[in-house]
């Protein structure tokens, strides 16, 4: 029997249908298939997909990567354009586009690439790139080693804000306050409250946020820390009685927000240049605000009679109280300061992240005693330094090393750091062994 | 209405379940660190991953038997002692734990990155190690037990190692602070000074010490991931915190302490969880969630580490005149 050309076509093309067909159906069915090349993650509740096309015409292998929340993934598109990415977990994340992966000439033409997507009411997201024809601007080396000292600068000088507090608290009482990182994302948290949820204008949302911050601080001393110090409680004991405290109130944040994470502002606007520098809005708010509340502690530090009391308190406690000063409202006013602090560090590192979620301030709390340690243990100029020191490695880093590991960077270098100089960059040297 | 049966059947689960076994040998760990040594250890979550991805990686990528793969947990526990130890002994207590919380996190995020992928399993961690250990089951196959204790063949061989080995380990750990060895780290934990006067070798025996606390804590790494999955984030530095509520709600100078202490958090959170989510669904608490109702037990953790540690800090065992505290 002769078998004509067509008709080995037609048996082709069927078989190639139904492939296509179980293929689709496979995509389709969400996730309880095995992993193809388009598709990873499937065994999670909350799904990315999307088409990459390019003026209707599909685009097969382009790389599309996923990172957020401590879990990145990356498939490549399949013949039809399509790919699907399974995350473990509702909230926020980046979806980019590796631009290098698309035919020559094309490029992403219209909106950003990454993508900042999240998961509405449902569980799964579609997330499309406008693509088109035009010449990719390369950024050079420099330019963008220069955009990273800027994004560096300004989480490193938010991180201060944080990391000030921290120290002038740990300074004044030895406390080392794992609680920290509630404070700081009190102030994010209320921000949310007021700006989004009860729609006050930003502004007055943030100052009401920074003053409720500053009450909570002072709520914390008065309710928890003074009785204690009062009933002569150890440090290390305290320290324990502080990441308790951390515990709960973050697993109240997340009973009363829940487990989500939500923006404060829909969109980000477009960089300013400046000369050879391109900087979003945002960060020349933030860096200003921080230097703002930076200098302002310094000079209440250095220039108010209050401030020396704080020093004083902070070197020797016991020799201040004998030279007439009264340590216990010295303490409060730190505890007042460090609340606000905390809580303004939050707000902006609510719009660097971006967004607001309940463990927030614990995701940086480790940067913040990194930061502290890095600067010498006490010292409000060290946690200063130590500070951009940590937010400027974050981000030149990742011009090396991938994003997702950027803080194991900074830890690692604190490590190394405690090995050759144990004091802190301004520590004193003293004995600390 | 609230079936309380059924709450205290479901948290009577928890007495021997291998979790509570894991939990007891980790704080046990703590014990020797913390307790008797005045060591703040905040990384033992990382000393547990260890031996997890020890065991994990060792058996899924190298094919070892299984007696190569808990000795090879136990091994990159010590290699982690000596890294986090020989920096940081010399240096004030808090130094160390800034360095073993870092290293614990360091170890996680290195683990979860994709490009660890192959060998780590990435976010999704590592699973189907379990093989060989089952393969070593004496006790032929059915069904065991009485009442809520109802388990498989399985499940109670792992009951009887986990056990086992937590009873060995407290025998080693009771006989070794009866020696001549125990009395030195006591005392390097009541005045460090004052041993280094009589001719003690501070930096070495605080050596000893944090290696014999890590290997109880890889330990207890692999007995915590035999009855499920290795999952990079179920050791992250909440693992820890955990593990210091039990360690002090038993005490912290204490041996039994740390494994009554687990069996305490562990039943009384499945209690906890158990009645708060059928008293929700029961309606007895208007506006909260399942999902809610879920999360309450972690806000009870915390307020209860924090009522221990201000008004009982010797734990439920500890002996009031031995400091429960480094100073």
């Amino acid at each position: 029997m002769e078998v004509t050309g067509s008709t080995i076509r037609a048996w082709q093309r069927g078989v190639i249908l139904l492939f296509v067909a179980l293929l689709a159906a496979l995509t389709f069915a969400g996730g309880a298939t095995a992993a193809h090349a388009d598709e990873v993650g499937g065994q999670y509740p909350f799904q990315f997909s999307g088409n990459v096309k390019n003026d209707g015409k599909a685009l097969a292998g382009v790389k599309i990567s996923v990172s957020g929340n401590g879990y990145s993934a990356e498939v490549k598109t399949d013949e039809k354009g399509r790919w699907q990415i399974g995350v473990p977990s509702k909230g926020s994340y980046s979806v980019a586009l590796d631009e290098s992966t698309l035919p020559k000439g094309i490029i992403v033409v219209q909106g950003s690439n990454p993508i900042v997507a999240e998961f509405g009411k449902t569980t799964d997201k579609t997330v499309n790139f406008f693509l088109g024809v035009g010449e990719k601007q390369t950024t050079s080396f420099g330019q963008e080693l220069i955009d990273r000292i800027v994004t560096g600068l300004s989480f490193g000088l938010l991180l201060a804000l944080a990391a000030i507090g921290l120290s002038l608290i740990f300074g004044t009482t030895g406390l080392n306050n794992f609680a920290h990182a509630e404070m700081v994302t009190f102030g994010a948290l209320a921000t949310l409250t007021l700006a989004v949820d009860l729609a006050w204008p930003l502004w007055l949302a943030i100052l009401a946020a920074i003053i409720l911050s500053a009450v909570f601080g002072f709520v914390l001393d008065a309710g928890i820390w003074a009785p204690l110090r009062r009933k002569g409680i150890g440090l290390i004991p305290a320290m324990i009685v502080s990441i308790g405290l951390s515990l709960a109130l973050r697993y109240l944040y997340q009973y009363l927000y829940g487990g989500s994470t939500r923006q404060i502002l829909g969109s980000a606007s477009a960089n300013i240049q400046f000369g050879l520098i391109s900087i979003s809005p945002f960060n020349i708010a933030s860096m200003t605000i921080s230097v703002v509340a930076v200098i302002g502690i310094a000079f209440f530090l250095l220039r108010t009679r209050l401030g020396k009391a704080t020093r004083a308190v902070s070197d020797n406690s016991s020799l201040a109280a004998a030279s007439g000063i009264d340590v216990d409202r010295v303490i409060r006013i730190v505890w007042v300061m460090g609340g606000a602090l905390a809580g303004l560090s939050g707000i902006l590192f609510a719009f660097y992240r971006p967004g607001v979620s309940w463990d927030m301030g614990f995701q940086i709390l480790l940067l913040i005693f990194a930061a502290v340690t890095l600067g010498g243990l006490g010292t409000a100029f060290g946690a200063l330094v130590g500070s951009i020191v940590v937010g400027l490695f974050i981000e030149v880093s990742t011009l090396w090393i991938s994003p997702d590991m950027k803080d194991v960077g900074a830890l690692v270098i604190l490590i190394l750091v405690l090995l050759v100089r144990p004091q802190g960059i301004l520590g004193r040297k003293e004995r600390v062994g | 209405m609230v079936d309380f049966w059924q709450i205290i059947q479901n948290a009577s689960v928890e007495l021997i379940s291998p979790t509570t076994a894991a939990y007891a040998l980790a704080a046990l760990g703590l014990a020797i660190h913390f307790g008797f040594t005045g060591l703040i250890n905040f990384g033992q979550a990382g000393f547990m991953a260890v031996g997890a991805y020890g065991f994990g990686i060792s058996t899924l990528t190298f094919h070892f038997p299984v007696w190569a793969a808990v000795l090879t947990g136990i091994g990159a526990s010590i290699v982690l002692a000596l890294l986090l130890g020989v920096p940081t002994l010399r240096l004030r207590a808090d130094y160390l734990a800034i360095v073993t919380i870092a290293a614990a996190e360091i170890f996680r995020l290195v683990v979860s990155t994709p490009n660890a992928g192959p060998i780590t399993g990435s976010a999704d961690g590592l699973s189907g190690y379990k093989t060989g250990f089952a393969a070593l089951n004496p006790i032929p196959p059915g069904t065991y037990g009485f009442g809520p204790f109802t388990m498989n063949e399985y499940d109670l061989f792992l009951r009887l190692v986990a056990w086992t080995v937590v009873i060995l380990c407290c025998l080693l750990a009771w006989q070794l602070m009866r020696s001549p060895w125990g009395r030195v780290v006591k005392g390097i934990r009541e005045d460090e000074d004052a041993v280094r006067a009589l001719g003690k070798n501070v930096y070495f025996y605080k050596m000893q010490s944090l290696i014999l606390g890590g290997v109880f804590g890889s330990l207890a790494g692999i007995i915590f991931i035999l009855p499920r999955a290795i999952v990079p984030s179920n050791f992250a530095t909440t693992l820890t915190f955990f593990v210091y509520t039990v360690l002090l709600l038993g005490g912290a100078a204490t041996i039994l302490g740390p494994v009554i202490g687990s069996i305490i958090f562990w039943v009384t959170l499945s209690a906890v969880s158990g009645f708060v989510a059928r008293a929700q669904e029961a309606g007895w608490f208007p506006g909260m969630s399942s999902v809610q109702a879920g999360q309450t037990r972690f806000i009870v953790v915390g307020v209860v580490l924090m009522l221990i540690v201000i008004f009982r800090p010797q734990g439920v065992f500890g002996n009031k005149k031995e400091l429960a505290f480094v100073k």
